[in-house]
């Protein structure tokens, strides 16, 4: 079972990891964005830990809700909105369970992607995080780490893809053979779930 | 790549305690981001707030003021703003008479005004929003986010805003918001990349004796690469196509929109290209600015919107202004 703390490790893993990839983020948003993707996640990620410390919600539901909440009031452009939704749908889905089964953290995580498409109306193929989400909700049911490694292979497959949303898509046919920035931060964030649950089993 | 900065995190803030010093008939709310006119709310008028990524100064900050902008919601450069900020505004200036939200179409900014359209809605405000696409070098709409906005919004900013000044309800003042949008279009070109605080090197590589055609104005590169034009042959680029996109039956106002590091001696002289091009289309001149307006931080280019413009319009147009970046007539 997965608990608050479980899903605050979450967050700071995923926090973690975009500080660490910031400039790698950054790069790849320069030639088919605005290279400033690795600096507003780092930004809003730096922003979820410190809330979550402070407000310490004690349901994974709570855990969530707040982290969305914090990712659209601090980051900005579209990742904002669009990280802040899934987190916050994922974690409405979640109700106020003390703690949450794997599989009913697939299907909730499912309509915070399912939230995601809806408000930016982008469809797998577009060259966008959904390329990296979907693929990892659709394994999610096979564990952590099969969820991680199809997002990390969805991030990879968008490079020989045309965008056909957000700012890259501007770019027509130049915008191919660029990974995308956004399911690369998409399969960090995936990945993390897996240091959560590791740190978990080792007891840190 | 030298900047004038302390350090990259702090450019957005920096700027706004250096307006918050230049401009006493601002109240600069540094730390929650949010710039509105002194006397704010005006009673019996609608307010206008815009916003959108930092690095496009004077545009949004700059054009708050009497005639202009209620109020300006600056984001990280290049970045959306957040819903809060723009609520936080549209409590700033709301009067009872609603708050029109002015967008540039960008994913970001579309998303981020969306969701304070909705917390406004809950707080008692009444707004009504307006999408400014103008950019005709996206010309596929269908498999993109749509055309941008680019230098249309200050048309639009300013117009709306000589609306408001005069008393007129909230969907009058959004509906001459959406026709000068619709009246307008724009084609810019890029000579050199910009950088980025946050990046510190040009967000692309331009090469000399290149340029960029159908650029934005956040340092994304354009539809296509060519080899350096003059002044003319670029004029000539633009122009048309933005003729190839609309049939101005009307006299237009002319926008020639400097990008940053070109100077005003360059612009001058393109602006003489733009309006002999205009001369051998047929295309009548109401009135023409030139200048920096709606920049992409450093990067050298410019940009051309026209807008055709009715009796009405113009009279908007010709309205007292007094903003830090535009100001006539008062």
């Amino acid at each position: 079972m997965l608990d608050a703390d479980f899903f605050r490790r979450w967050m700071t893993a995923t926090a973690a990891s975009v500080a660490r990839e910031a400039g790698r983020l950054t790069d790849l948003d320069s030639p088919i964005g605005d290279a400033d993707h690795g600096a507003n996640l780092q930004r809003g990620f730096t922003a979820v830990t410190a809330t979550l410390e402070k407000e310490a919600p004690d349901t994974p539901g709570a855990v969530l809700v707040l982290a969305g909440r914090t990712l659209i009031s601090t980051v900005g452009g579209a990742s904002g909105p669009l990280y802040g939704t899934l987190l916050r749908r994922t974690g409405k889905a979640l109700g106020d369970a003390a703690e949450v089964s794997e599989e009913e953290f697939a299907v909730a995580l499912r309509t915070g992607v399912d939230a995601v498409m809806t408000l930016g109306g982008a469809a797998p193929g577009d060259k966008t995080m959904i390329d990296a989400l979907v693929p990892a909700v659709d394994a999610l049911p096979d564990g952590f780490a099969a969820a991680s490694a199809a997002a990390e292979e969805g991030a990879v497959a968008t490079t020989p893809l045309q965008a056909h949303k957000g700012r890259a898509s501007y770019l027509g046919e130049r915008s191919i053979g660029h990974q995308d920035p956004g399911a690369t931060s998409a399969s960090l964030l995936i990945a993390a779930l897996q240091e959560a649950a590791t740190a978990e089993a080792t007891g840190e | 790549m030298k900047m004038l900065i302390n350090v990259a995190e702090t450019v957005v803030t920096d700027a706004l305690r250096g307006m918050a010093a230049a401009h006493p008939e601002l109240t600069v709310d540094v730390e929650n981001r949010v710039i509105v006119r002194r006397d704010a709310p005006v009673a019996g008028q609608v307010g206008l707030v815009s916003g959108g990524g930092s690095g496009h100064e004077p545009l949004h900050g700059g054009f708050v003021g009497p005639g202009m902008l209620s109020a300006a919601c600056p984001g990280e450069v290049f970045t959306s703003p957040v819903p809060d900020q723009m609520v936080r505004a549209a409590a700033a200036v709301d009067s009872g008479a609603g708050v029109l939200f002015i967008v540039k179409n960008y994913t970001g900014d579309v998303l981020n005004f969306d969701m304070a359209a909705e917390l406004a809605e809950d707080e008692g405000i009444q707004t009504a929003k307006v999408l400014v696409n103008d950019d005709v070098a996206v010309t596929d709409s269908l498999y993109t986010a749509g055309r941008r906005g680019t230098g249309a919004t200050l048309f639009v900013e300013k117009i709306a805003g000589a609306a408001a000044a005069e008393g007129q309800p909230l969907d009058r003042v959004a509906a001459i918001a959406r026709q000068v949008n619709e009246n307008s279009r724009s084609f810019g070109v890029a000579l050199s990349a910009c950088t980025t605080p946050a990046k510190g090197s040009p967000t692309f590589d331009l090469p000399p004796g290149e340029l960029e055609l159908g650029v934005g104005i956040h340092g994304e590169p354009g539809r296509e690469r060519r080899a350096m034009m003059t002044s003319g042959e670029i004029a000539d680029f633009s122009v048309h196509a933005i003729l190839e996109d609309m049939t101005p039956r009307n006299p237009v106002l002319v926008l020639v929109n400097g990008m940053g590091a070109t100077p005003l001696l360059e612009l001058y002289g393109f602006n003489a290209e733009v309006h002999r091009v205009l001369a051998e289309r047929g295309v009548a001149v109401a009135r023409t600015l030139v200048g920096n307006y709606v920049t992409s931080l450093d990067m050298a280019g410019a940009s051309v919107t026209l807008c055709q413009i009715d009796e009405e319009l113009l009279r908007l147009w010709d309205a007292p202004v007094k903003t830090p970046g535009l100001r006539w007539g008062m």
